[in-house]
């Protein structure tokens, strides 16, 4: 090949802004796949929808809703146990406070927690997955899997009421013992990947070109689960906030007057049937969010399915 | 000596795939590569051929630290690579780079280009100018400098392997393993890759260990040919002399199973033998000559002693009976 590539090369003039321009169509037609696959179901769009609403209503719930101030300490006897009206749209629970406004701010509760939980349980059980799944078949897979084992072992609910019920019943409390039975799932999760990819001809050959296992484990396998390890973390927020607010309905959460969807739908229970609202409003937005988390979990799933790993 | 890069001496690899029962831990093992023995010399392209299951890839990941040699020896320049086990010392690895089978699968789908051929800059020659030199090694494979800011999937199957190629020539090896390089790719790309590699190995004085199935592909590109077998090596010789005088009946059998297009070529080719019977499994080798059971010269003595590698002629190997001082059976049977 004597050279003659040279002339070929100078036909299409490939400037770097042409490149760019490639990479940038090749983005937009990825983007615009992945939209396509996503919004053939329309439930994914739903739990899109339903997700973006409750974290907005969240962050803006000072200035969203009706009367912020009955997330705070406040009680007025004069207007208790009423009804759903335009006033109060889902009515007031026994001590006169707004359901609607509580919900709002139950919201980013709930939400906080999903949050702290994922941030403090994914990169821990990354890691050890990658880890493990890397170091197949030699002691250091066996320590950490057998370890994640023993903690899969346990019934998720009772370490965690086990946990929050010998500690005080408060926010940190629940979500710390929501994170120690929650980081096994993404260690066995990556753990699979990991032992997959590392067959890969690419780590070898980072292998062997003498690189350090840091970057073999961040730089050639991490970037390549990055789809599934976001599908699950978007199907865990709604575990997450259902096991929050289990926790709360059995008064190891948070404690009052914060108000948590777990609970507001406890206290209300009291009022069952007759002051019906006061229960069902919480109940049915831990549903809205839990089913918003899901469908945009399996939205994200399909999104990706196709995507080689 | 110093004009010969790689030595292999007696090299094995037994894997281990199982036991024979849960009280009986005799390990079941399948013999990959059972006793080899090459000299690679420097410049040169020794053409490693075999059937899928002969080794050859073994023999490969051996010589890069991928596995562990279960015996023998691997010397490169004198010095053990296996000295203190699969860790090897940077300035070794930087010598010995390979180019995989698979372009697909030995360039990450999530690196660009440009990360992909700055890894091995980074490791073995730190304080280089990355820029430049990720442009340089792109030149000296006739690819454009914009493709640095490439994923692999944005690149046809043949530029993935020039890709992997540049990476191997970016630490500036002597010894380059090429895994049957060009098996997943067209016909019609195979040939540029192979004129690349030919046109680096004079500019850099590289020597290569080519290894792959296509036979036909050695007569271009090899300077010897060495042919496996179920782990072993059957015969060995310079490549003119080995297309012309093929001496085991496995490589006859090889060579007459080459189709052809001229009717020139027709006449130069041996007669036809057709192949017989399957490759034997590696896990439970034939007694005797690993090939007896598919050769069509076989002898009584075949199925009961194991040939030695013997000299032909100069420059050329072969391990079979047929050239062998006759052994007579005794008393005791055939010796072993």
């Amino acid at each position: 090949m004597a050279k003659q590539g040279k002339v070929e090369k100078l036909a299409p003039p490939i400037t770097r802004q042409y490149v760019r321009e490639l990479q940038r169509q090749n983005r937009m037609e990825n983007l615009g796949r992945g939209w396509y696959k996503f919004s053939r179901n329309p439930l994914s769009i739903l739990g899109a929808a339903m997700v973006l609403l409750v974290t907005l209503l969240a962050i803006f719930a000072p200035w969203v809703a009706p009367h912020p101030d009955h997330a705070e300490p406040f009680t007025d006897f004069g207007h208790a146990h009423l009804p759903p009206s335009l006033e109060y749209p889902f009515g007031t629970d026994e001590i006169g406070r707004d359901i609607l406004s509580r919900v709002i701010f139950g919201f980013r509760l709930s939400l906080w927690m999903g949050v702290v939980v994922l941030a403090l349980v994914v990169p821990v059980g990354v890691l050890l997955g990658l880890i493990a799944g890397y170091a197949q078949g030699t002691r250091v897979d066996t320590i950490i899997m057998r370890l994640t084992d023993v903690f899969l072992a346990v019934p998720p609910l009772i370490l965690a009421l086990a946990i929050a019920s010998v500690l005080k019943p408060n926010l940190t409390n629940s979500m710390v013992a929501v994170s120690l039975m929650w980081w096994p799932w993404y260690t066995r999760l990556v753990y699979g990947l990991a032992s997959t990819l590392r067959n890969e001809f690419f780590v070898s050959s980072a292998e062997t070109m003498g690189a350090s296992t840091a970057h073999i484990l961040f730089r050639e396998l991490l970037p390549n689960m990055i789809s599934p390890i976001f599908t699950k973390m978007s199907l865990d927020m709604g575990w997450v906030i259902i096991i929050g607010s289990m926790l709360s309905f059995v008064g190891l959460g948070v404690q009052e007057p914060t108000p948590a969807l777990g609970t507001m739908v406890a206290k209300g229970a009291r009022f069952l049937p007759d002051q019906w609202w006061v229960s069902i409003f919480p109940a049915l937005a831990i549903v809205a969010v839990v089913l918003g988390f899901n469908l945009l979990g399996d939205g994200l799933r399909d999104l990706f399915a196709g995507e080689e790993v | 000596m110093d004009d010969e890069v790689l030595i292999a001496q007696d090299l094995k690899k037994h894997f281990v795939i199982g036991y024979e029962s849960l009280m009986n831990r005799r390990p079941i093992t399948v013999k990959a590569v059972d006793g080899v023995s090459f000299r690679v010399r420097r410049g040169e392209t020794l053409g490693l051929v075999g059937e899928s299951g002969s080794g050859k890839s073994t023999i490969a990941y051996m010589t890069v630290g991928m596995v562990q040699p279960s015996g023998g020896t691997l010397l490169f320049r004198g010095q053990d690579l296996f000295a203190n086990g699969l860790k090897r010392a940077l300035p070794l690895r930087k010598e010995i780079q390979i180019v995989f089978q698979d372009p697909g699968s030995s360039l990450n789908p999530r690196r660009t280009i440009q990360q992909i051929l700055e890894l091995p800059l980074r490791i073995h020659a730190p304080g280089k100018d990355l820029g430049q030199e990720v442009v340089r090694l792109l030149d000296l494979v006739d690819l454009p400098p914009e493709y640095m800011h490439k994923y692999p999937q944005m690149l046809s199957g043949g530029e993935k392997q020039i890709v992997a190629i540049a990476r191997a020539l970016a630490t500036n090896p002597s010894l380059v393993i090429l895994d049957e390089p060009t098996s997943a790719l067209d016909v019609s790309v195979q040939g540029k890759i192979i004129n690349l590699l030919i046109r680096l190995q004079r500019e850099f004085d590289l020597t290569y260990l080519f290894i792959t199935h296509d036979l036909s592909l050695m007569r271009n590109v090899a300077s010897r040919v060495a042919i496996m077998y179920l782990g072993r090596i059957c015969e060995v010789a310079d490549a003119a002399e080995f297309f012309q005088f093929p001496q085991h009946p496995y490589t006859q059998m090889l060579l007459s199973s080459i189709p052809v297009v001229s009717e020139a070529e027709e006449a130069v080719k041996p007669k036809k033998i057709i192949s017989t019977g399957e490759i034997p499994s590696p896990v439970n080798l034939p007694k005797g000559c690993s090939f007896h059971t598919r050769c069509p010269q076989v002898m009584d003595i075949c199925k009961h002693v194991d040939p030695i590698l013997v000299g032909t002629s100069a420059g050329h190997t072969a391990r079979c009976h047929l050239f062998e001082q006759p052994v007579e059976v005794t008393a005791q049977g055939w010796p072993t």
